[in-house]
């Protein structure tokens, strides 16, 4: 694609579409202008920009999406199927439009579950620190695209020593064909407080729409979140996601993602480790089949000393679908002491299945511990064997083997009726592919 | 446990078989009747586990020459599953790890397609649970198995403790054990060999592939066999057994060929 070309699809993303109407806080509508004038600025990346090497956005470009105004009523009963009965607040964006009608925002001492709109005017001194600090937009396309058109969305502020017990869900619904919608959800997290998040997107038909969503998460000293997100697009859709974490002392930040739908998605997860002693987990599964594309892009910023990093990340390819990992581990100069560990694991279960993995280390400290890997591979003829040898038939072997490279992420997910669920989709995903 | 109603449960005549075009099985017979337990003994690379992966049905052992019936039908006409439906049943010397899969999800997988597969009646995850149970105590086996994944983190001892429950649970007409007795130590070695003894009846047959006659000890073979180069050159009693651990098996070589000079 031409330069020509890529901004003339951006103006008529920015010049074409209804605009969210001005806030009445200054700083608000100076960041929006700020991110509308980087998208003048940008180009819509091709596969000739190394971060984009494998994934080719074009098949996007050639559609044209428009942001939903008023959403879809929707009734319980159309969605309920998506709740989790672990979780005691959800927020429900229909076609990235908040539905009140169908969320339950949290009320009770102190903890802040709401939609962004509503907070931003409400408690500014909240959110104004936070948003659009922690998700850098000033070089990255669909975060300022995303940033431009920053309207609603989800906040979650969690007091100093708070814990919340139950799960938030944040339940995206998709329902229209060409919807664009940006979801935009940030999180805080206060000193010493401990909160868990889903973050689920999900669709009602199988349609062509786009999705562009930014998450910020900031946890303050000794703060824990548990972050799962879970992209269970249609088949048909664009998703493109940026999360951006930063962690002070010691606090601990662990998420699990989970990428199932969507023809191409992309997710790039920043975490830095912006003060000593901090602790990430990040876990990923992705099992894409068809002409499905599914790239995580990761950073870990091992920014300060005694930082700990964890990382799973697996995909499973059928058909002639192609996964795409981007590992970057960064432990900057006097970040001593850092202990990293980083796997890669991926399982192709056809011939015209892909992956693209790549670790990436960047390491400027001497007295760190650091460890990597990646495989490729089909699933293990002795395994195979094993299980056939105990009466299982061999479809009912290959399927068990698969379903448990994906289960060993699944499980991770600190809640039991949606690693459930997902298991269950995991199962049912393996089997239809042989 | 002979006895003179028994059948013949396997019948090997001139099995010939080989891995990677290098031939392993060069004219092995054997035949195992009901109610009787065999050991195939023999220095490393003799063949014995070869025997035992060829009746399992692995994909990498190529069949060259003979026959293997079991029952009455064509071993090598059937999939490894069919065969482990129809009763055929080895315990892997090393047993695999399939981390993401509990256990009790696995022996309740197994158990039921079986059960299914000989029309007998499958069992729901609750009425598995109590029935498994059951058959661990058999093997001193701590209930906390069921809720780890197969075979994951769990010592050499405890695998072969794993497969074994495995075959109380599948109820085989010929177990093969391969090497069940390597890696374990005295206490485990007794309660392992003490299952497998409750296990055996006068309607099924044990074949224990193993290097050292301590397991003899425990369970008490009919039949003592020696393999040299892929096929068996001496049959004895279970003092053979005893001799093999004295004198070790070149003398049983050299005895081997001393005689076939005389027939030729």
């Amino acid at each position: 694609m031409s330069i020509a070309n890529s901004s003339g699809y951006l103006d008529s993303l920015l010049q074409g579409q209804p605009r969210p109407p001005a806030s009445p806080l200054a700083w608000f509508n100076e960041l929006r202008a700020e991110a509308v004038d980087r998208v003048g600025v940008l180009t819509v990346p091709t596969t000739r920009d190394e971060e984009w090497r494998f994934t080719d956005i074009s098949p996007l470009t050639k559609l044209s999406f428009q942001p939903v105004r008023t959403a879809i009523s929707l009734q319980a009963a159309d969605i309920e199927r998506f709740y989790l009965e672990e979780a005691a607040t959800r927020l429900v964006f229909v076609d990235g439009v908040y539905a009140p009608q169908l969320s339950s925002p949290a009320k009770d001492g102190g903890v802040l579950v709401t939609n962004l709109s509503a907070a931003v005017t409400a408690h500014p001194a909240a959110i104004e620190p936070h948003l659009g600090r922690h998700a850098e937009f000033r070089n990255n396309l669909f975060a300022a695209l995303n940033t431009a058109f920053l309207h609603d969305g989800a906040l979650i502020a969690v007091p100093r020593n708070a814990s919340v017990a139950a799960p938030v869900h944040l339940l995206f619904i998709a329902t229209q064909k060409e919807a664009a919608s940006y979801p935009r959800c940030l999180l805080v997290a206060e000193s010493g407080s401990a909160v868990t998040v889903i973050e689920d997107y999900v669709a009602l038909q199988e349609e062509a729409y786009f999705t562009n969503a930014v998450t910020e998460i900031a946890l303050a000293d000794n703060a824990r979140v548990n972050h799962v997100r879970v992209q269970r697009d249609s088949g048909q859709a664009f998703h493109i996601a940026n999360c951006a974490v930063s962690l002070a002392h010691a606090s601990r930040y662990h998420s699990v993602s989970v990428t199932l739908g969507a023809r191409i998605s992309r997710y790039d997860l920043n975490v830095l480790q912006a003060a000593e002693g901090a602790e990430c987990a990040i876990d990923g599964l992705a099992l894409i089949t068809d002409r499905q594309l599914a790239d995580s892009h990761t950073c870990i910023d091992h920014a300060k000393p005694h930082g700990v990093s964890r990382q799973l990340h697996k995909c499973i390819v059928g058909g002639a679908a192609h996964a795409v990992f981007n590992g970057k581990i960064m432990v900057r100069p006097g970040a001593q002491r850092t202990d990293s560990s980083q796997s890669s694991r991926n399982l192709l279960l056809t011939g015209r299945a892909r992956v693209d993995t790549k670790p990436q280390l960047e390491i400027f400290a001497d007295d760190v511990k650091c460890a990597h890997g990646a495989t490729v591979g089909q699933l293990e003829a002795e395994e195979v064997f094993y299980l056939r040898s105990r009466g299982l038939s061999d479809a009912t072997a290959r399927n068990l083997l698969t379903y448990a490279f994906g289960a060993e992420v699944i499980d991770r997910i600190p809640i039991a009726s949606l690693k459930h669920r997902l298991a269950q989709t995991v199962l049912e995903q393996t089997t239809l592919q042989r | 446990m002979m006895n003179r109603d028994s059948k013949t449960l396997l019948e090997v005549r001139g099995l010939c078989a080989s891995v990677n075009a290098i031939e392993i099985l060069k004219g092995f017979d054997l035949t195992v009747k009901s109610g009787e337990v065999h050991a195939l003994m023999g220095p490393n690379g003799s063949g014995k586990s070869t025997f035992a992966k060829v009746l399992a049905g692995h994909a990498a052992y190529e069949i060259t020459g003979g026959t293997v019936v079991f029952e009455g039908r064509n071993l090598f006409e059937l999939a490894p599953e069919e065969r482990a439906r129809a009763g055929v049943f080895l315990a892997f010397q090393y047993p695999i790890e399939i981390p993401g899969v509990a256990n009790s999800q696995f022996l309740r997988l197994t158990y039921n397609t079986v059960q299914a597969q000989r029309g007998k009646d499958e069992l729901d995850p609750l009425e598995f649970d109590d029935f498994v149970r059951e058959k661990m105590k058999l093997l001193e086996m701590n209930p906390d198995f069921l809720d780890r994944s197969v075979n994951e983190g769990f010592s050499g001892g405890e695998k072969k403790r794993n497969e074994i429950l495995q075959m109380a649970l599948l109820e085989p007409r010929l177990a093969i054990l391969d090497e069940t007795d390597s890696g374990l130590d005295i206490d485990a070695l007794r309660v392992v060999a003490n299952g497998v003894n409750q296990l055996a009846t006068k309607d099924n047959a044990i074949v224990l592939v193993t290097h050292y006659q301590r397991l003899l000890n425990y369970i008490v073979p009919d039949f003592v066999h020696v393999m040299e180069a892929g096929r068996i050159i001496k049959t004895g009693g279970k003092e053979l057994a005893l001799e093999l651990e004295t004198r070790g098996y070149d003398w049983v070589g050299a005895e081997h060929k001393a005689a076939a000079r005389v027939t030729a």
